[in-house]
Formats: C-alpha cells, sequence, structure tokens
C-alpha cells in the first residue's frame, strides 16, 4: 500500500441517520393549530389522558371558552347533532371543514358563516368564545356542545385545559355547566411536575 | 466512501482495443445526503415533545346527594375549610362555629394541612370515629373553596397538595355570602 487510505466507509452511519429520520417522521404528530395558546399549570398527578375519544374544553387567560373533539367522524356527527339543536343545517363542505378544525369558539350563530370561510381566512377570525351562561338551558352553549358531544363521541372522557391565569369565575362557570349536566368526574390537564422529596409523614 | 464497484468488463474492453474515454469513477459524494439527513434527525428531534400532558382526575360533589344536612354531619373538630383568595393568598378555618380565619400561602399550607390531619387523625382514632362505607379512618375534611378573585391555577395547586399530603377527604364547593364577608380585602 503506497499511501494510506483516508476514506472511511460512512455506509453504516448513513444508514443509521435515515433510520432515525425514518423513525422520527413516523413518531411525530404535528400539533393542530389551536386558536388561543394556554400555559396548563403543573401538577404531581402522573395518569395519563387517553389518545383518543376525548372531550377538551380550554379555559384560556382571557375566560373565553372553546371546545374540541379529538376525533374526525366523531365531529362530523357531532355537527350534525348541533345544528339539529339549533335548526341549522351544514353542507358537506361545511361538515368537512368542521371536521378538519381543532378547537372552536365560535357561537352558533355565527358557525355558518365561519364554516365558509377559506382555511386561511378562518386562521385569522378571532374566535369570541363558546357562551356559557349557567342561568339557561339553550344560551349555554357549552352545555349543548358536550350533551352533543357525548352522544357523538361514544361517551368521551372530559378534560380541562385552563390557563395557570383563568379567573375562577370563568372555571367556575364550566365546573357548573358540567355538574348540570351530570358529569361530575372529569380531569384537568396539568403539565408534569416531580413530587416533593422531602418526607412528608 | 461507499462505493459501487463495476466489476467485470474492465478486461473485455482492453481485449477489443477499442479507443474509450477514461473510465469515469462510479463513486458519489454522499457527503451532502448525510449533512441533509442529519439536519432532518436534528429537526425532528428538536420538534418531538416528549413529555405528555398529564391529566388530574377530580370528582366533584353531587348536589343532588350532598346538600347542607350532609355537610353538617361532619364533626366541628374534623372540619376545615380553605378560601382561595386574591394574589395568591389561602384563608383558612377550623370548625364551623365560631370561625377564626387566619391567612397563609402556598409555600407554607402544606405544614399546615399535615398537621391538622395528624391531629384530625389521632382524634378519630381515640374515639373510635369511622366514616360509614370505609373502615379506614378518613383524616380531615376539608371544603375547598375558590373565591371569584382567585385564580385557576390557585385551585390546581390546593388540589395537588391534598394529593401530596394524602388527604382523600376533600370537596370544591362555592363560597358562601357570609364567609366571602369574613375574608379581609
Amino acid at each position: 500500500m503506497p499511501k494510506g487510505n483516508v476514506s472511511i466507509d460512512m455506509t453504516p452511519m448513513v444508514d443509521m441517520a435515515f433510520l432515525l429520520v425514518t423513525f422520527f417522521i413516523l413518531t411525530t404528530q404535528f400539533r393542530p393549530d389551536e386558536p388561543v395558546s394556554v400555559s396548563t399549570p403543573s401538577s404531581t398527578s402522573v395518569s395519563n389522558p387517553p389518545e383518543h375519544g376525548k372531550v377538551i374544553i380550554t379555559i384560556a387567560p382571557d375566560s373565553r371558552i372553546f371546545f374540541d373533539l379529538d376525533n374526525q367522524n366523531f365531529r362530523k356527527s357531532l355537527l350534525e347533532k348541533m345544528g339539529q339543536s339549533y335548526n341549522l343545517t351544514f353542507s358537506v363542505d361545511e361538515m368537512n371543514a368542521f371536521a378538519t378544525g381543532s378547537s372552536i369558539g365560535i357561537p352558533m350563530g355565527g358557525m355558518k358563516t365561519y364554516l365558509d370561510m377559506s382555511p386561511e381566512e378562518r386562521k385569522k377570525v378571532e374566535q369570541p368564545g363558546i357562551p356559557v351562561d349557567t342561568s339557561q338551558n339553550l344560551s349555554n352553549e357549552l352545555g349543548v356542545w358536550l350533551v352533543n358531544a357525548r352522544i357523538a363521541g361514544n361517551n368521551p372522557v372530559i378534560l380541562i385545559k385552563g390557563d395557570s391565569k383563568s379567573n375562577y369565575p370563568a372555571v367556575k362557570n364550566v365546573f357548573k355547566t358540567l355538574a348540570d349536566r351530570d358529569v361530575l368526574k372529569f380531569g384537568l390537564i396539568t403539565a408534569d411536575e416531580a413530587m416533593p422529596v422531602e418526607p412528608i409523614k | 466512501m461507499a462505493e459501487l464497484q463495476s466489476g467485470g468488463d474492465g478486461h473485455k474492453g482492453k481485449k477489443r482495443g477499442g479507443v474509450r474515454a477514461k473510465k469515469m469513477s462510479t463513486r458519489i459524494d454522499m457527503t451532502p445526503m448525510v449533512d441533509l439527513g442529519f439536519l432532518l434527525v436534528t429537526f425532528f428531534i428538536l420538534t418531538t415533545t416528549m413529555s405528555k400532558p398529564k391529566a388530574m382526575q377530580v370528582v366533584m360533589p353531587d348536589k343532588k346527594v350532598i346538600d347542607s344536612t350532609q355537610m353538617s354531619k361532619i364533626r366541628e373538630s374534623e372540619a376545615m375549610t380553605i378560601l382561595l383568595g386574591s394574589n395568591d393568598r389561602i384563608f383558612y378555618y377550623y370548625g364551623q362555629s365560631e370561625p377564626k380565619v387566619e391567612v397563609t400561602y402556598f409555600t407554607k399550607i402544606r405544614k399546615i394541612l399535615i398537621e391538622k390531619n395528624k391531629e384530625v387523625l389521632a382524634l378519630q382514632q381515640q374515639n373510635g370515629w369511622k366514616p360509614k362505607t370505609a373502615t379506614e379512618y378518613n383524616g380531615v375534611y376539608i371544603g375547598i373553596k375558590p373565591t371569584d378573585e382567585s385564580k385557576y391555577e390557585n385551585l390546581v395547586n390546593m388540589l395537588d397538595e391534598m394529593k401530596i399530603v394524602g388527604i382523600k377527604s376533600y370537596a370544591i364547593i362555592d363560597a358562601t355570602p357570609e364567609e366571602l364577608e369574613m375574608l379581609p380585602k
């Protein structure tokens, strides 16, 4: 050998790199566009919310309420049922627009106009939040959403995702709406926090 | 570098003796591809969120079952009420008659809860007070009453304290007008 060969066989490394790329591509789930960003408080709870079949009620820092059901087929029948409750009929396009969306904070009165917009326009809309009036039944739209979602979503788990800085009256209204519809067990979505190490006893 | 060998036809060409272009190297420079590969790896590693959100289970009292008569079945010495006020303040009092409201903060509440719970457990053991359904002593009964000035975070932190201290009997209840009256502004 007249000269030392300095080129290294990179094949195994390249194999490995692309294996990793494939792994990450397949496991990554992109977060859907949320209409509002919420920073949840942290707790020492360890139970994981289910991957599918859940209703998430979001409480924004400014007390607006958003509603989300996570399965596309369920969402279609949810919108249909909501239409029946409020005497509205939705076209196939509107159904699809709703099914592919995420959390919704539009009162039923403005729902058709919202769903008829283009996806770009829809992103720009400042959603006013779902009306929660605990004193009346049909104007408490969150309650109607909830009842319909429990039928459409095949008894989903109910989760509340509140912002740390949300004022309690907004939370109280959601709690009361849930209790009025006999939802007494639900989950609060929190971030991870380590259990304190100091001895408690 | 990885290389592709074009074996076999090297001799053939020479035998025929035709004029040939200089043999091209079949090696491919893989550096750009590898660069891109690692760029993608880095991107996906950074965008993947590993910590999944957790859910804290909450059970609300059923209004149809629990009313004021049920609440009064709890002995005065077993009860503690916690009111969540503005600016992360906690107001608490023991018992139901002649309440003396005291103020504290989230950094100190754990010690208070642990002590009260121990005290009530000892009292229950001493007198043999057991709840009707469970066989174990229940410890202190806590009513958590968030006021309208409190934040959602306060409630979650308080529920978390219950779990950390190991208090099993607590409920989220609305504060009464009399209680709100007692709070210092």
